[in-house]
């Protein structure tokens, strides 16, 4: 990246605007059309999928819950329906496979808030940022599941601005966009990607989840690295590149490890040198050459 | 942590940043998790107009419960549920409904238990007859007009357990002095807070509301038995019947129940029945041809005190 310059010019002039921003536009896509899917019904009766983001149901039959507010309803001592158990196993099962964090860059709309949020940071050129621990979010996330068990109510739901919005947008706001702006602000002024990648208690448990999950980005062809520092410029979880993309000498696999990985692509389209790609964690031999699994089929969810 | 001076410097730098950084996450998180606790706590108070859909247990219950998906405000026909926003005295997320607004049709299907998918709403409840979503109240006796001896009814006859949830006891009318007053009276072994009649009730503000049953009910203290109920139960009275008491005094003592207490230095045979020791004095009766004059106090039986 040129000094002052923005993440991704050179991919632009290599690979044209659409192919720089090609997993962004997918990303937004799988974001708006899941949402789509929940407001046909409201919006114009057509009854696909019923519910929100916490537990829904599609055509009547299929259910589908979040595992983290069921694993909130459990801690309180609740033992709920086989229809929100099952739901959540099939949830589970999903990210477990393609990532957890594919629920943070392909799914919450919150993402969409602090990726704007970023974006904004970046051209207003705010320096300085709070020095929240990244393990903060396991930290929340255990407050939270303790909080639930102490006293018997799903607590975090009453604040938690990934499910305020989903439901917000689908059942009513109310004052829910004060929550959205103070997500906002906090990432553009407080401290760079400090929701999602710092303090999110929810993307924390999906990262977990996608601990051992198959789909992965690889940095397939390092050895083409100019240094450009685009990818780190433009990753929401940037500590998960280095070990893939510089750890060649010391025998670390090209494949990105990392359950805070949000498999969103970014990296993939900012790189001029093509440097990344989709693929699985079983290509993560560390003499990888060209080539490995591509995944040209889309991840949505 | 060391508590030497010299171990404190000697402690590795990373070390002690590590410490420090953990114990300064430790009390931030700490004190979000204290806020949340607390503020979960206020949002268990359900303002008394907010009511529950059928089948919710009390409110500490279906907060560990309820997810907050909204599939039972899909599936209620009526639009009748709605999700708590932000803002709303309800705790985010969860249904409720507004019985003045939109009152529950009380569906034979139940399809909000159905589609709930944690049993927060709980799917044994299958007769809507069973729910206790709230209880109605004839809240204020001075502003509904049955009180005023005029007709109205509307709650008795919107009232879908019609004769049994609400029913009307006929009273005297003292003003007029001629006519009834139908007063409403709601049971609680039948209503389900279903809200048609704070819906329906004709007053600018309701005179007949549904409350929470944990706002709306009184409850008799647990150890308490009424007697005829319980005698009912056993077939007969569970407590001993009176006998009359017996006084074991020394002689020449009595004890007279009806007012004059202990009695000493009476004639001796006192014991024996009046009738026999006055038989003598007055061969024919004690007691004046008319009982009147003795319930009045003006038969001979007068300063002699009661048998």
């Amino acid at each position: 990246m040129q000094p002052g310059g923005r993440p991704g010019e050179e991919a632009i002039q290599v690979k044209g605007w659409f192919g720089a921003h090609k997993y962004l536009i997918l990303r937004r896509a799988s974001q708006l059309s899941i949402l789509a899917l929940f407001l046909l019904g409201p919006w114009f009766g057509i009854w696909i999928v019923k519910g929100n983001i916490a537990s829904s149901l599609t055509l009547d039959v299929l259910p589908l819950s979040d595992p983290l507010v069921l694993l909130q309803v459990l801690a309180t001592g609740h033992v709920p329906e086989t229809a929100a158990l099952i739901g959540g196993l099939i949830v589970l099962a999903f990210y477990f496979l393609v990532g957890g964090r594919v629920y943070c860059s392909w799914v919450c709309p919150v993402n969409i808030v602090t990726d704007l949020a970023e974006w904004v940071r970046r051209k207003l050129r705010v320096k300085g940022s709070a020095n929240f621990s990244d393990k903060t979010r396991y930290w929340l996330l255990g407050a939270i599941l303790i909080v639930a068990a102490v006293s018997g109510s799903v607590a975090w739901e009453l604040v938690n601005p990934v499910s305020m919005v989903y439901r917000g947008l689908v059942f009513g706001m109310g004052l829910a966009w004060g929550v959205v702006a103070a997500v906002f602000l906090l990432d553009v002024f407080v401290g760079r990607r400090a929701w999602c990648g710092r303090l999110c208690p929810v993307g924390a448990f999906y990262g977990l989840v996608g601990e051992g999950a198959v789909l992965r980005v690889s940095a397939v062809r390092r050895e083409q690295c100019d240094d450009c520092m685009d990818c780190f410029a433009i990753c929401p979880e940037h500590q998960v590149i280095k070990p893939a993309l510089k750890g060649a000498d010391k025998g670390i696999g090209p494949v990105i490890m990392s359950g805070h990985c949000t498999n969103c692509g970014r990296c993939i389209d900012v790189c001029g040198r093509d440097v990344f790609e989709f693929s699985t964690r079983f290509s993560n031999n560390s003499r990888q050459a060209v080539g490995g699994v591509n995944h040209k089929s889309e991840v949505s969810s | 942590m060391p508590d030497s001076e010299q171990q404190r410097n000697g402690i590795d730098p990373a070390r002690r940043r590590f410490l420090t950084n953990t114990l300064r996450t430790a009390v931030g998180v700490g004190l979000v998790a204290v806020t949340l606790g607390v503020y979960q706590r206020q949002a268990r108070a359900l303002p008394a107009t907010a009511i529950r859909p059928p089948g919710a247990a009390d409110e500490e219950t279906f907060q560990g419960a309820c997810i907050r998906c909204g599939l039972c405000v899909r599936d209620c026909p009526y639009h009748t549920l709605k999700l708590a926003e932000l803002g709303d005295e309800v705790a985010l997320g969860t249904p409720y409904f507004t019985a003045r607004d939109v009152p529950c049709e009380m569906c034979d299907d139940i399809p909000c238990v159905k589609a709930c998918p944690t049993g927060a709403l709980d799917h044994a409840l299958t007769d809507i007859d069973e729910a206790r979503m709230g209880l109605a109240v004839v809240i204020d006796q001075e502003a509904c007009i049955a009180f005023q001896g005029l007709r109205c009814e509307v709650c008795f006859n919107v009232c879908p357990i019609r004769g049994k949830a609400i029913s009307l006891d006929y009273q005297h009318n003292t003003r007029s002095g001629k006519h009834a007053l139908f007063i409403p009276v709601v049971h609680s072994n039948a209503c389900t807070g279903c809200g048609k009649c704070e819906k329906a009730c004709i007053l600018e503000e309701a005179a007949i509301k549904v409350f929470p049953v944990a706002l709306a009910k009184g409850l008799l203290g647990r150890h308490y038995r009424l007697g005829w109920e319980q005698k009912a139960e056993a077939g007969e009275a569970l407590v001993t019947p009176d006998t009359p008491h017996e006084y074991n005094l020394p002689e020449g003592m009595r004890y007279d129940h009806a007012g004059e207490g202990l009695i000493i230095g009476e004639r001796p045979p006192m014991p024996s029945p009046p009738p026999q020791r006055g038989a003598p004095e007055a061969p024919q009766s004690p007691f004046p041809s008319n009982p009147l004059d003795t319930l009045n106090g003006k038969g001979n039986n007068k300063g002699k005190g009661g048998l």
